[in-house]
């Protein structure tokens, strides 16, 4: 249970919070907090990926046609980009671990830049699908759906217009809420990096440079899924 | 149940009375449980309440036997009731082959109902009775609910798909029908009757009245307006399929699957036909969605449902009773 | 029992500043259980005003008491408050976070922060959505189902989902910290299989929330996305689905609702061996229960849509799991009864709730396999008989053993007892006027009438009378236990450390504890509920 280690008597740690008895049980809790967050984000995104399921089952040439039309080689960049910052936050952690607090600090600011890439990259990505919906006219390669969404760019019409719709609501859907997933994990990760430059962290306690680690890692598996769902559905 | 307090509505459908059954038996062995509990409860409360602060209770703490048992005898119980209600269930939903089709569609706030005839009520259904009647029903805007509680049957009025209830009213009289399902602002005034009536009386009822067009003939005539007769003739020169014979018969499709040509299935291929071509042919028909009103379709559906293949001395198109089973639900 | 205490212990948490701050900055999850009490109390009172509307205006079958759009946003608002508002934090987020550290020997739970911003999440939730509620209303019913919702209706839509999600995230924390709390910071000694039944009633419960609120928060962001940017997901004019929209809810609001009732079961257990000074019968069948609750639960959502043209062969599985969730609640009742077998049965107000709560809650328990049934449901559902089957539940269930759990920790809580007497008389009053204003409502359904109707047939008056009678009972019963509450917290009788002479780790703080609950961490040696050895004096020093 309560492993009354040598830190808690007497000088305890001073990221030790009053309310534990041990650094070790500080730990193990922060721990497992992060991985019940974790799992309702699961669950979270596994609503979409749900709604995903159903309705590609029901529209699969409005989905493929949808999916032919994002750049699957923008979105594969874009993979390596994620999976390049998972790798600079994975070094970041060991580094925190072994204690050198310059390598965290660079580590960390190297996985703010390559995230911050991949945002870019989606800006970019969205803007030349919502930009024509703005305006009079045509809002021809409007791609935002609703009242002014142009499927011919898709060659689609009638009702396969409109399940294109629903493919392109889960596209902005989906990656929407991951980028927002991103969007709020890069000033945390500024926060820690500013932390570990005061020298806050230790070999005993670096719980939280762990703790997002663990989210990065997580939002970084979500795109690895989301990818080939959105932009590799059948032949290219 | 005295008249005064009815605890249950008539029962005037073929399976009200099972219906009934079932409920009362869930009752008694729910009421038996429950009885039993109450009692077991205040005798404990009374025999065994505190009567000095020095009092001793038994150290007991529990019992594997008692465990199993009520355990065991209650999923017994409810194993029993599960199975006689899945078997209603079924029943609910397999309408007889010798049914007549009435079609429903939930708009707020009124059903409109058409008759295989072609008569058309608003907020009334009027049937023979001991007569199957099956019902096709849809909705043109929200999920509303067709609800008839002297004939114990309910079900969902979804827009976009069909549903599929029956009943066979055994007495005559004007019951309740109900939307059950909120639909906005005037959800309860979405109410009406069933008019059950003996068969001649609903001869004279159908006689009665403007001459309607059945749905049939207006199916026929929007067969041609729309130009669906250009590909689909009935022999085998057209670009579509033969449609006659096709009603309630299973069809092989482009992709392998086999489907049942019924309700649903021919209202999808008028509304998006590229989701299930039929094998052999291209996919090259144009949608009609946004032509075609949920009542068009109707007649439409029931034209083609009455094309049959040829036989010696009868013509071509003689409406014939559906050997559908019904709407397929998904 | 405990030697007469004279006066309040001289600290305790509720000195540790008597400001705004030191209230709304805190990180004591006693305090936060306050807040939190305090809140749903407000919503509470909010979701009955809408009731008695409700009821006010079926008193008259023909609707004129109030127009159409006037009752259906009553019933909407009624629901909307009562489950996401009240119902859903109710038990956890104040007692749960009162007791939980105290009872498994912990300062705090483990993320004390977490539990202050939960709060704040929830205060949120409820601003926007009684804003959108009072600002124009809405009128989709608590359920919202498509396409009604996201096209058709005429209200505040957006804004209620967005405050429903954002409270939604108040409840995810809160189970998160359970969760953790409970698998890490246990006293030395307290193994799982010795844990009182509320901590196992609460882990059950976190498993639930943390796991499942996700899912409809994420559904009902799709709705006021709909709403706002026209998607057509659920439309069905362009290729959506409205049933999807009734799978994504219903796989959480089916698992919700034993958010609702399992920390009442808790309550249940924790009263009925206190007050029988008896071990619980059964205890890891009680505790094994709790988890095949969570766990099954989450696999019976469909059980909401037999008649929406599901397929018959999924229907029956759904039935079929129906009837097994069914059995871990029949076990618990069972167990609860026999403990009272050769006990010694003192019949104070929190005993009564506990009765109460059997009794009623077995008639809705009950009543659910009715519901359960393929046969009788397709006549069944959407009519009162479903309503009154969830207020047998909800109120004669939850709300019962939520009474019963204030009147049994209020002393520990405040240090001060209530008027007994009161309690008797409340308990009666809440129960005669629950009884009379929801069996009625039984009857009405197998009749047929159905659910959310402003107007009805003259056939079906009495009934409804009878019913608005009863809620207008209950609602005086209600008003007693708030009044002599409060006034207990001044003028109460001091109650010493335990006055009920009961187990459990936070029986042996004083009355009310201090912030930091315990000096020194105990060490636990005993079974829970070992009534059979005298009650441990409280640590002090």
């Amino acid at each position: 249970m309560a492993e009354v280690g040598a830190q808690a008597h007497g000088t305890h740690h001073p990221a030790l919070q009053h309310h534990f008895t041990s650094l070790e049980q500080q730990r193990e809790a922060s721990s497992l907090g992060m991985w019940v967050f974790i799992a309702q984000e699961v669950l979270f995104f596994g609503g979409l990926f749900a709604a995903y399921t159903v309705y590609r089952s029901m529209y699969p040439d409005a989905f493929s046609a949808g999916s032919h039309h994002l750049s699957w080689k923008v979105g594969f960049a874009n993979t390596l980009v994620l999976i390049g910052s998972s790798l600079t936050m994975a070094m970041g952690v060991y580094s925190a671990a072994i204690g050198k607090k310059n390598r965290v600090v660079g580590f960390i600011l190297a996985t703010i830049l390559l995230g911050s890439v991949f945002l870019s990259v989606k800006y970019f990505e969205y803007g030349e699908k919502i930009r024509p919906c703005f305006g009079d006219g045509a809002h021809t390669g409007c791609l935002v759906p609703g009242a002014r969404f142009d499927a011919s760019a898709l060659h689609l019409e009638g009702p396969e217009a409109g399940h294109a719709q629903i493919f392109f609501s889960l596209y902005f859907g989906m990656t929407g809420l991951h980028a927002l997933h991103m969007i709020i994990g890069v000033p945390i990760l500024l926060v820690i990096a500013h932390a570990a430059w005061r020298g806050r962290y230790s070999p005993e306690y670096h719980t939280p440079v762990e703790l997002v680690g663990l989210y990065w890692h997580f939002v970084d598996i979500v795109w690895i899924f989301l990818f080939p769902l959105l932009y590799l559905i059948g032949s290219h | 149940m005295t008249p005064a307090f009815p605890l249950a509505p008539e029962q005037a459908s073929s399976v009200a009375g099972e219906v009934d059954a079932l409920f009362l038996f869930i009752l008694a062995v729910t009421g038996l449980f429950a009885i039993g509990i109450w009692i077991a409860l205040f005798y404990f409360a009374i025999r065994y309440r505190r009567r000095s602060e020095d009092d001793r209770p038994a150290e007991i703490h529990g019992s594997l036997v008692l465990e199993l048992a009520w355990t065991i005898i209650p999923f017994l119980l409810m194993s029993a009731m599960f199975v006689w209600g899945a078997k209603v269930y079924f029943h609910l939903n397999r309408p007889p082959d010798d049914a007549m089709t009435v079609s429903v569609v939930g708009k707020r706030w009124m059903w409109k109902l058409q008759h295989p005839t072609g008569q058309r009520e608003i907020n009334e259904l009027h049937v023979p009775v001991g007569r199957a009647v099956k019902l096709v029903i849809t909705s043109e805007d929200t999920i509303h609910s067709f609800f008839v509680p002297a004939f114990r049957i309910k079900k969902d009025a979804v827009p976009g798909r069909y549903n599929m209830a029956w009943f066979r009213a055994t007495k005559t009289g004007r019951y309740h029908l109900f939307c059950a399902e909120y639909c906005g602002t005037e959800h309860s005034k979405m109410i009406g009757r069933i008019v059950v009536m003996e068969p001649e009386e609903y001869q004279v009822w159908l006689a009665g009245g403007p001459a309607p067009e059945s749905p049939v003939l207006a199916g026929e005539k929007l067969f041609t307006e729309l130009n669906c007769i250009t590909c689909h003739r009935p022999d085998s020169a057209g670009r579509g399929p033969v449609l006659n014979g096709i009603f309630g018969r299973p069809v092989a499709l482009a992709s392998g699957e086999r489907v049942v040509a019924d309700e649903a299935y021919v209202r999808e291929s008028i509304l998006s036909p590229a989701a299930k071509v039929v094998a052999g042919y291209q996919p090259v028909m144009p949608t009609y969605l946004g032509q075609a009103s949920e009542e068009q379709l109707i007649a439409l559906i029931a034209y083609i449902e009455s094309l049959q293949v040829p036989s010696e001395g009868a013509p071509a198109d003689a409406p014939v009773p559906s050997r559908a089973k019904g709407a397929r639900s998904r | 029992m405990s030697s007469e205490p004279r006066s309040l212990p001289a600290d305790h948490y509720l000195k540790a500043g008597w400001d705004l701050k030191s209230w709304l900055l805190t990180t004591d999850h006693k305090r936060i259980g306050l807040l939190y009490l305090m809140s749903i109390t407000l919503m509470f009172a909010i979701g009955s005003l809408y009731a008695g509307i409700v009821r006010w205006n079926l008193l008259v079958p023909d609707g004129s008491q109030m127009s159409a759009e006037a009752y259906n946003k009553a019933f909407t608002g009624h629901g909307v408050v009562m489950v996401f508002f009240f119902l859903i934090p109710s038990i956890p987020a104040t007692l749960g976070n009162f007791l939980i550290p105290l009872m498994i020997g912990a300062k705090d739970l483990a993320f004390p922060r977490i539990n202050l911003l939960s709060w704040y999440i929830y205060v949120i939730g409820a601003a926007l959505t009684m804003w959108a509620l009072l600002s124009g209303g809405l009128e989709t019913g608590w359920t919202f189902y498509t396409p009604y919702s996201t096209v058709f209706a005429e209200s505040n839509v957006e804004v209620a989902a967005i405050g429903i999600f954002i409270a939604g995230f108040s409840s995810i924390l809160t189970g998160l910290n359970f969760i953790v709390t409970i698998h890490k910071m246990r006293a030395p000694g307290l193994t799982w299989f010795r844990l009182p039944l509320f901590v196992w009633a609460h882990y059950a419960t976190s498993i639930i929330q943390v796991l499942g609120t996700p899912v409809v928060a994420i559904t009902i962001l799709l709705v006021a996305l709909e709403r706002i940017f026209h998607f057509g997901f659920f439309d069905p004019n362009r290729g959506g689905d409205p049933i999807l929209f009734q799978h994504l809810f219903w796989f959480y609001s089916h698992p919700a609702v034993y958010i609702m009732i399992l920390p009442s079961m808790g309550v249940i257990s924790e009263i009925v061996t206190c007050f029988s000074r008896k071990r619980i019968f059964g205890y890891s069948f009680i505790a094994m229960s709790s988890l095949a609750i969570a766990a099954i639960g989450f696999l019976v959502w469909a059980h909401h849509m037999y008649v929406t043209g599901m397929a018959v062969y999924s229907a029956m599985v759904f039935s079929a799991l129906t009837y097994l969730v069914a059995v871990p609640s029949a076990i618990k009742t069972f167990n609860w009864t026999a403990t009272l077998f050769r006990g010694s049965v003192k019949w104070d107000t929190p005993m009564i709730y506990v009765f109460c709560f059997i009794g009623l809650f077995l008639i809705g328990g009950l009543t659910g396999l009715f519901l359960g049934n393929l046969g009788v449901d397709v006549h069944l559902t959407d009519t009162y008989f479903v309503v009154a089957h969830f207020h047998y539940i909800m109120v004669g269930g939850a709300i019962m053993g939520y009474l019963g759990a204030l009147h049994f920790w209020w002393p520990k809580i405040t240090g001060r007892k209530y008027i007994e007497s009161w309690g008797k008389v409340s308990s009666l009053l809440v129960f005669v006027g629950f009884n009379l204003t929801f069996f009625p409502q039984f009857v009405l359904g197998y009749l047929g009438m159905p659910r959310r109707y402003h107007a009805y047939p003259e056939e079906f008056q009495i009934l409804n009378v009878l019913s608005t009678a009863g809620a207008t009972i209950l609602g005086f019963g209600y008003l007693f236990p708030f009044s002599y509450l409060t006034h207990s917290i001044f003028r109460g009788e001091p109650a010493g450390d335990n006055p009920w002479g009961a187990k459990g780790l936070e029986w042996t703080t004083q009355s009310p504890p201090l912030t930091h609950n315990f000096d020194e961490i105990p060490v636990v040696t005993e079974e829970p509920y070992d009534y059979a050895s005298p009650p441990k004096e409280a640590a002090r020093g």
